[in-house]
């Protein structure tokens, strides 16, 4: 989703959303990540601070507060928290390690195939439905690598073992990653 | 969500996170990043104790891998490394020129010109000038179709100030004064 950004030229427009706006995406978020963040939610987006929505090509929206990218969709799609905010809270999303291989290949853009979830470095210690958001952990590796959609569910992984995993949409690195936020 | 009986144990600190201060990667992660040596460098100077339990063993472990390591992708991460090397030197190169132009005898604007190769939010910093001198100041286009700032008044040497206290990246050496005089009517 970010190989190619430019804060610059892809951001359309930046508005500061009305309140109830911002009460919607804090349900969406919340509804989304349940366990995940109720805990946090009043650190990550205080509900007083203003915040900004910027539209960007291609539908897709960053949810930006206090200058720092929080989140990020695509279209209605569900809301992916950056990096820098999974580092700060690494719980709020299940976790899949990638073997030590598959580090150069996600750093570089690939979606994530299914045999590098199931290989010896690699560790799925969470079942996981479809389609829901995850983090990427890797092998010998404290901090997350990527966030993704999982194309599909951590039993069929296992049992498939071929094609896309988990679909990469933000990864160390790439463009939103190097995007510093100036409103 | 206000809640008050929320018991204080589950609420969560953030994580602090270090990252590399050349390649901005978390310091793990610069392995894999174009510009291991420089980050190598910068950890070092910065955080030992990372240093000493990241690059200890991973020496060892890299020996192994960039044996396994094709001599063609050694070639592009090689060639990665200097283009980016390439774009920090254009950077440094660069120049900043900070312009008087006489508008009539005795009133003159200051035009300041090569402010974006540093990464400067052009409009940011007209107003900044604006602010500071109390004068009209804005973005426009040259003649040669790049962007410069226009603040009304002579007020050069007092930007070549602020430029220095305001973005310390630019280097005083690349930042130059020229007047330039109306030739007489």
């Amino acid at each position: 989703m970010f190989k190619k950004f430019n804060i610059k030229e892809d951001v359309t427009g930046h508005t500061q959303v009305k309140s109830s706006v911002q009460r919607a995406i804090r349900a969406k978020i919340l509804e989304q990540y349940k366990e995940g963040i109720e805990g946090i939610i009043d650190d990550v987006m205080p509900k007083k601070s203003p915040l900004i929505l910027m539209k960007c090509h291609e539908h897709i929206n960053l949810i930006v507060m206090n200058n720092e990218v929080l989140f990020f969709n695509h279209f209605d799609g569900p809301y992916f928290p950056t990096l820098k905010l999974l580092h700060k809270y690494p719980n709020m999303l299940p976790r899949l390690q990638v073997d030590r291989g598959a580090i150069k290949f996600v750093m570089a853009g690939a979606n994530i195939m299914c045999p590098g979830l199931t290989s010896k470095g690699a560790r799925m210690d969470v079942s996981v439905p479809a389609d829901a958001v995850v983090a990427i952990t890797a092998e010998g590796k404290n901090e997350i690598l990527a966030v993704g959609t999982t194309k599909m569910s951590t039993d069929d992984i296992k049992r498939i073992n071929k094609n896309i995993g988990v679909e990469t949409a933000h990864y160390l690195n790439d463009y939103l990653w190097k995007t510093v936020v100036d409103i | 969500m206000d809640s008050p009986d929320a018991p204080s144990s589950e609420h969560v600190k953030p994580r602090e996170v270090p990252y590399c201060g050349f390649c901005s990667l978390p310091p793990e992660y610069c392995e894999f990043g174009p510009t291991l040596e420089k980050c190598k460098h910068w950890l070092s100077r910065n955080d030992k104790v990372l240093y000493a339990i990241l690059y200890n063993t991973l020496d060892d472990q890299l020996a192994a891998a960039s044996l396994g390591e094709t001599p063609e992708e050694d070639k592009k991460k090689a060639k990665e490394a200097a283009k980016i090397e390439k774009q920090l030197q254009k950077k440094m190169q660069s120049k900043v020129l900070i312009k008087r132009i006489e508008r009539t005898k005795r009133k003159c604007v200051t035009s300041v010109f090569g402010l974006e190769n540093f990464d400067v939010d052009l409009k940011k910093a007209a107003k900044l000038f604006a602010n500071k001198f109390a004068c009209g100041s804005s973005v426009t286009k040259n003649n040669q179709g790049n962007d410069e700032i226009v603040v009304q008044g002579d007020v050069s040497d007092e930007i070549f100030d602020l430029i220095l206290e305001h973005w310390p990246i630019v280097p005083e050496d690349n930042i130059d004064l020229i007047e330039d005089k109306k030739k007489g009517k």
